[in-house]
Order: structure tokens, then sequence, then C-alpha cells
């Protein structure tokens, strides 16, 4: 399952074009890591693509940090 | 200029005269187009006269359920959806003393939130390839109103408000959202009129004629073009000088 995290940690710096070194589960994803509005719903749609899950909207807003991310698709992803 | 090879299009109301003129216009420039309407008749017959590239999925706007199916359905047929032409619109017309509460949702829920809800299941899609031309098709009496429609005009000025927030929101992943509002329009519905409205019209109308539906497209296929996007949020006003805003 740490796959996870990583394969997490690797879409959230390929999309906000952040270092490695800055994505820590506890990295909220708009106050420490840059990104708008709009970005966190395409994080929320790439987590979505690459774990082959839904995320609905009442979950994807709870989804603030790194870790928030890594925590609900632990619990929900198929694979 | 202008070239819409291998773009894919969807035009909503595109069995009425002005949404037909815009699917032939942008199928022209090579566009594949999804024809979109209630009279599925109608929507074949324009698909048999464009020939290739083209798909028919009817739908009504007034049905939340069958808006997502629309664009779920129109992405499948062409792969992808880059232009979105919301077209489709209905007339309740009454002085506002008259006006039921039926007219005034039924003109709101089409024009407005249908026209809403359509965008924004295409957005998507936009968002992820970092390209989109969404156009709303509104009205000159979104802006400067008009006696017994008070339920289309805040729906075409709804649209014009939507579009400029939608235009903020999306610039910077390659959409853009503007509108096109013609004026007065030859088409059947403005065939209804009698001579001497007609006439009491084009005393407005500093061209002195009624527009053609082709003239609408042509701002369309701009809108929709590579060429044009640096613009958003913008209303693209057609109407012989009728308004000049």
């Amino acid at each position: 399952m740490s796959d996870i995290a990583e394969r997490v940690k690797k879409i959230v710096v390929e999309h906000l074009g952040v270092e490695v070194a800055q994505v820590k589960e506890d990295a909220k994803f708009i106050d420490d890591l840059g990104a708008d509005s709009l970005d966190t719903v395409e994080l929320v749609m790439a987590f979505e693509e690459e774990f082959g899950i839904e995320i609905p909207d009442d979950a994807a807003e709870k989804i603030q940090t790194v870790g928030d991310a890594i925590g609900f698709i632990k619990s929900n992803a198929k694979s | 200029m202008f070239d819409l090879s291998g773009k894919a299009a969807l035009v909503t109301g595109a069995s009425g005269g002005i949404g037909g003129a815009i699917a032939r216009a942008l199928h022209g420039q090579g566009a594949t187009v999804t024809l979109s309407g209630t009279r599925a008749e109608a929507l074949e017959q324009l698909k048999a006269s464009l020939g290739e590239r083209t798909h028919v999925v009817a739908a009504r706007m007034d049905d939340a359920a069958d808006i997502d199916r629309l664009a779920k359905e129109a992405e499948a047929a062409m792969g992808k959806l880059d232009i979105l032409v919301n077209n489709a619109g209905i007339t309740r017309d009454n002085i506002s003393m008259r006006m039921k509460d039926e007219e005034w949702d039924k003109v709101l829920q089409v024009n407005l939130t249908g026209t809403f809800r359509l965008t924004r299941a295409a957005m998507r899609g936009m968002m992820k390839r970092r390209f989109g031309r969404v156009i709303n098709i509104t009205s000159i009496v979104g802006v400067t109103g008009n006696p017994g429609q008070a339920n289309y005009a805040a729906a075409k000025a709804g649209l014009i408000g939507m579009s400029k927030s939608l235009a903020q929101e999306l610039a910077s992943r390659g959409i853009t959202v503007n509108c096109v509002a013609p004026g007065f329009i030859a088409t059947p519905m403005t065939d209804g009129l009698t001579d001497d409205q007609k006439k009491g019209i084009l005393g407005r109308v500093p061209a002195d004629r009624l527009g053609t539906p082709d003239e609408i497209a042509a701002g369309v296929v701009y809108l929709a073009s590579d060429e044009a996007a640096y613009v958003t949020g913008q209303t693209l006003h057609i109407n012989g000088g009728m308004a000049m805003i």
C-alpha cells in the first residue's frame, strides 16, 4: 500500500510543479503548495483516473492535505 | 484562418434556424459536429445534408439527467468535446402583470439553468485537454430588455454574467467563454411577424434589414477558432447597428 503514497506524491509534483521535498503528508495543497481552487479540482480528477475510483464532491472538499488524499485513496482504492 | 479541422463541436438547438446555420458553418470549417435538440427528425435531416463527421444526440434542456447524458454521448461519439455552442432556447412571452410562474420558470430553466448544467458537464474534459471554446447564444434583449419578455431577457442577461464568471475561472486552462448576441434575425420565429411589425422593428435597425442566421454563425466560427484564443468573457453583438454597446 505504501506505493499509493508515492503515486499520490508524484501526481502532486507533476501537477503543481513543486519539489518532491515539499510534498509532505501534512502539506496543505492551497496554503503550502500554492494550488488554487481549480488546481484542487484537477488533482481530484487526476487521483480518480490514477486509482480508478470516484471521489464524491463532499469527500473532495475534505481532502486538504497530501495526507488526506493518501488516506482517502487507501481506504477506497480497489487495487 | 478559422480552420476547425480536427475539432469536435456540440451545438444545442440545432434544429432551429440559427442553430442549424451554426452547425453547418462549424462543419464547413472542418469540425466534427454533434447536433442536439428536441426534434429528432429535423436533426436527422440536417445530419443527412451535412454528411460525414456528423452525429445526432437528441436531448431535453429542462431535464438534468438528459443534459448529463447529452454531454457523455457527444463526447463518446466524437472522442472529445472542444467547442460547445449553447444555442437552445425557448420563449414564453407575456407582459409581466400576466406572466405565470410556469412561464417564468420554464424559460429560466431551459435557457439559463440548462446551459449552465451542460457547460459544467463539458468542462471536465476541456480542462484536462487544456482547450475549450464555450459560446453561449444570448440576445440583444438580454442587454436592452424588451416588453413582454421579462423572463427571456432575464435568462439572456444571466447568460452574459454567467459567461463572464466562467471565463475568469477557466481562462488559465485554455478555455474561453463568450457570448454572441443576435439582434433581429430572419428565422421561422420572425417569419410569424406581420409586415407592420417588421416595419416597426426595421425602423430601429440602421442596416435596414433583418440579419441572417449565417451572419450569426460567422461570429460563432470566429469565437470557436484558434485565432480567438485571447478573446474571453466577451459578448459579440451582431445586430445591424440596432444597439451599440
